[in-house]
């Protein structure tokens, strides 16, 4: 047997910036010096559809990129149905999830044919399914942060915050850095520190 | 992860890279000269970056408007000695098929690449093609990477081996390595001379000696290839050396089985084959090990290629093998929910193909989360549908051309094309689209279909057709349609980009794939050249283009009518937003009759219902900002502030 890899999934819809999230968390891991594999779906892209990107840490030989089914140690949702989406599949006992509370309804609830689940439903559906559940508004956060686009990277900055991943926030911090350079670069490292401060006040 | 790595002079350093990036890194550290693309999951990023880096590292790229130009331009850079790449999705390689066949017999000089980026699930496709099947047609080798860092590796050695064969080389990479990231170690950028010279007596030539003569050469370089595939450190073993159970693979699909082989604790039971060059097959090095196999298990993606390579080769050697049984896509075995063949592999499939292979029992669930085990309480996950963005202009085309269409009253019959427009087959394009093929094909049926009139077909017909669809592959068959008197409405669904892949440029914009400025070519240009009447209107006015198009449904000929409004995404990023909201005390919510238009029909996900308080309101973490909503609204209760 070889060493466990610590398995994250990142959920959300299509143009929550979920490849970005995990292109952060992704880099922080590489520089500590982690072997990373992350697979991600990016075709629905901004097109409404569910996307998760899987992300792998581990010290050990390289691996695929997909995590099977019931081994996500975390789970880091833009979305609150997207959540229990990955949740049923890829969570077991001892998943972690830290959640964006704001939902994101899609084309068959617009049109009435289905009904969103009620907020307090879901959390208790979740809460139920993992060992933790850390959720905040996080699309708001990010409205302070000065744009509501970037709740993905205010969960970055919860996640990086609850410490749940081997990996110093300075790490992400760099990795943001890098990725972005101007007004993006601040707004989005704006995002990150309250989305730290966010799990670390609670 | 980002340019900055992609370029980075640190050689032995780690960096995180998508596989896409990877494979430019690995062009670079080749020293390439050419790169061509015309953009296509999942690859689409390759020559993006390579776009970006061009001037930096002297080197030219290009989208092409097609895949065939796109590789005639990169055979000729190679012809001139140059290192070059063309990059494409499978689909891409079918347009490119015609000349690859060709090339594959003339040879070429300077070491060249064909990437294919095969999409197993069809996460980012139209379909879901096994490109190999098409390299054996063209006699042309395929490397496949396993890893982000390996395809790196594969990208120089193919360039190198291209170069020692004087024969293309594909790199089959698959979603999973394309849009994959991971651990790249940097190796050296080499200083390449780049001097593109062709010698006098220089000439590549299908068949200069007649075409026995040179179907003979390509034979004798896949045989001389096979060769040297015997000893690429791309192949490795693993496991013991007298395994009875012998599991072959490649790509992604190996390392599912290698993860899958942990966790069933079989690892002193199964040899693992991992095969870097799956065509053509280095025998002696699959034969050594089918040697001590009873048992052969295969892991590749989409098609059992490979599957059929090893069982030929071991039909061909059955006096010495004994009996084997194989364990893969043929038998059922490595099979999805699906069925084998359907969709991508993963570490689940691996786990259960191999523990009835070795007859263990059927993994016991580890958790009470496995889906079948958990109950759902009342709380449903409900499906996404995929849907136009938030102020997609096509969302208001489609609107207008139902709407013509029901005022037209003929049932008229809409042919659609590849693009993001294609999501309007489904609910957010109401269903219209009534033919669905590759690029261009909307129009050639359409033009057809048209045709049957004089034959008594009765209906209108309408194309679809989106701007860089136009430019890869429509004109012909607008050629066509007006030499044969077709008379249809081509709508070219102008967004001034290509959106599905990213929005990398095409001929209609004022640049380049390098950030050079470029003369466009606007589509009304080419259509008066073809002597077509043209049109064209801005689909944001809905209620105008409604009238046209249901003007030129009546006029019974052939017309184009473009579209053209900038794609949201692009037109949000250049500048600030236009603020829309719902006026609450102007919303009257379902005692206005209008069956809550914006977001119910129009059904703009921006527009979301407030059901506590019973009106409409503007989700502005979706919103785009472009005001249609409003023109639309009975009540007007949609106000637009910040527009320019």
């Amino acid at each position: 047997m070889t060493e466990q890899p610590v398995n994250l999934i990142i959920a959300g819809v299509g143009g929550q910036g979920n490849v970005l999230a995990s292109q952060i968390v992704a880099g922080a891991a590489v520089e500590e010096g982690f072997t990373v594999a992350v697979g991600e779906t990016f075709g629905a892209s901004q097109r409404g559809g569910s996307v998760m990107s899987h992300v792998r840490i581990t010290r050990g030989k390289a691996i695929g990129p997909l995590i099977p089914r019931g081994k996500a140690d975390l789970v880091v949702a833009l979305e609150p149905m997207e959540c229990l989406r990955v949740l049923r599949v890829f969570g077991n006992k001892q998943t972690r999830v830290i959640m964006n509370e704001r939902p994101n309804y899609p084309l068959s609830v617009l049109q009435g044919e289905a009904a969103y689940p009620s907020p307090d439903n879901l959390r208790a559906e979740i809460s139920r399914l993992a060992t933790l559940l850390l959720s905040f508004p996080a699309t708001e956060v990010a409205s302070e942060a000065g744009n509501p686009v970037a709740a993905n990277v205010v969960m970055t900055g919860a996640l990086a915050g609850t410490g749940l991943l081997p990996i110093r926030v300075d790490s992400y911090r760099r990795t943001i850095a890098e990725l972005f350079t101007g007004q993006a670069r601040e707004l989005n490292l704006r995002a990150f520190e309250l989305g730290v401060e966010k799990v670390r006040g609670s | 992860m980002s340019i900055v790595s992609v370029k980075a002079d640190l050689p032995g350093r780690v960096v995180l890279l998508t596989g896409n990036e990877a494979v430019a890194r690995g062009a670079l550290e080749a020293g390439l000269g050419f790169a061509s693309s015309y953009p296509g999951s999942p690859t689409a990023e390759v020559l993006g970056v390579l776009g970006q880096l061009a001037r930096e590292f002297n080197l030219y790229a290009e989208w092409s408007i097609n895949e065939i130009v796109a590789m005639e331009g990169a055979a000729a850079a190679s012809f001139a000695g140059l290192r070059s790449m063309v990059v494409m999705k499978p689909d891409g390689l079918n347009v490119a098929l015609d000349f690859l066949t060709s090339l594959s017999l003339s040879g070429i000089k300077g070491g060249m690449v064909v990437v294919v980026g095969d999409d197993p699930h069809a996460h980012s496709s139209i379909k879901e093609e096994d490109s190999r099947y098409l390299a054996k047609v063209a006699h042309v080798p395929v490397f496949e990477p396993a890893t982000v860092q390996e395809a790196k590796e594969m990208v120089k050695e193919a360039f190198a081996l291209s170069e020692t064969l004087r024969h293309p080389v594909i790199v089959r990479c698959v979603t999973r390595i394309c849009h994959a990231s991971g651990n790249v170690v940097l190796g050296e950028l080499p200083f390449r001379e780049k001097k593109p010279a062709i010698q006098k007596d220089e000439r590549f030539i299908i068949n200069p000696a007649g075409v026995s003569m040179t179907h003979r050469q390509q034979e004798l370089k896949l045989r001389k290839m096979a060769e040297i595939a015997e000893a690429m450190p791309f192949n490795w073993y693993e496991g013991p050396a007298d395994a009875e159970i012998l599991l072959i693979g490649c790509g992604p699909g190996f390392m599912y089985a290698r993860e899958a082989v942990d966790i069933l604790g079989i690892s002193d039971r199964i040899g693992l084959l991992k095969l870097g060059v799956t065509w053509p097959l280095p025998e002696k090095l699959v034969l050594n090990h089918l040697r001590h196999a009873k048992k052969v298990v295969f892991a590749e993606e989409i098609e059992p290629v490979l599957e059929e390579s090893v069982t030929s080769l071991a039909a061909r050697h059955w006096s010495e093998l004994g009996t084997l049984s194989f364990y893969g896509k043929n038998s059922g075995h490595v099979a999805g929910p699906l069925g084998p063949g359907v969709g991508e592999l993963n570490v689940d499939i691996m786990i259960g193909a191999l523990a009835s292979v070795l007859g263990l029992p059927a993994r016991q669930p580890e958790n009470p989360q496995e889906p079948e085990a958990q109950p759902t309480a009342g709380v449903p996950v409900i499906d996404r549908e995929l849907a136009f963005c938030a102020g997609c202009p096509h969302r208001a085309s489609f609107w207008a051309i139902r709407a013509a269409l029901e005022l037209d009253g003929r049932n008229g019959f809409v042919a659609g094309d590849i693009g993001c427009y294609t999501l309007g087959l489904g609910r957010t394009g109401y269903y219209l689209m009534r033919t669905v093929h590759c690029m261009g094909a909307g129009v050639g049926v359409a033009s057809g279909l048209s045709k049957l009139a004089r034959l008594g077909f009765a209906r209108p017909v309408v194309a679809l057709v989106g701007d860089s669809t136009f430019f890869h592959a429509a004109v012909p068959a607008l050629i066509d349609a007006r030499y044969n008197q077709a008379a249809f409405l081509c709508v070219v669904l102008d967004n001034g980009t290509t959106a599905m892949t990213g929005h990398q440029p095409h001929p209609g914009m004022r640049v380049n794939a390098m950030g050079e400025e470029a003369p466009a070519v606007a589509v009304e240009e080419i259509v008066a050249g073809l002597g077509i009447p043209y049109t064209i209107q801005d689909p944001y006015d809905i209620k105008t283009t409604t009238r046209v198009v249901f003007d030129l449904l009546q006029q019974k000929v052939l017309h184009v009518l473009i579209l053209r409004r900038e794609c949201a995404l692009v037109a949000a990023r250049k500048s600030k937003k236009p603020r829309v909201y719902v006026d609450p005390q102007r919303c009257i919510g379902d005692a206005c009759g209008c069956k809550r238009f914006c977001s119910k029909v129009f059904s703009c996900p921006a527009n979301i219902w407030d059901a506590a308080a019973g009106k409409a309101r503007i989700d502005e973490a979706v919103c785009n900002g472009c005001g249609v909503c409003a023109a639309n609204c009975p009540q007007q209760a949609i106000a637009v502030e910040g527009r320019e």
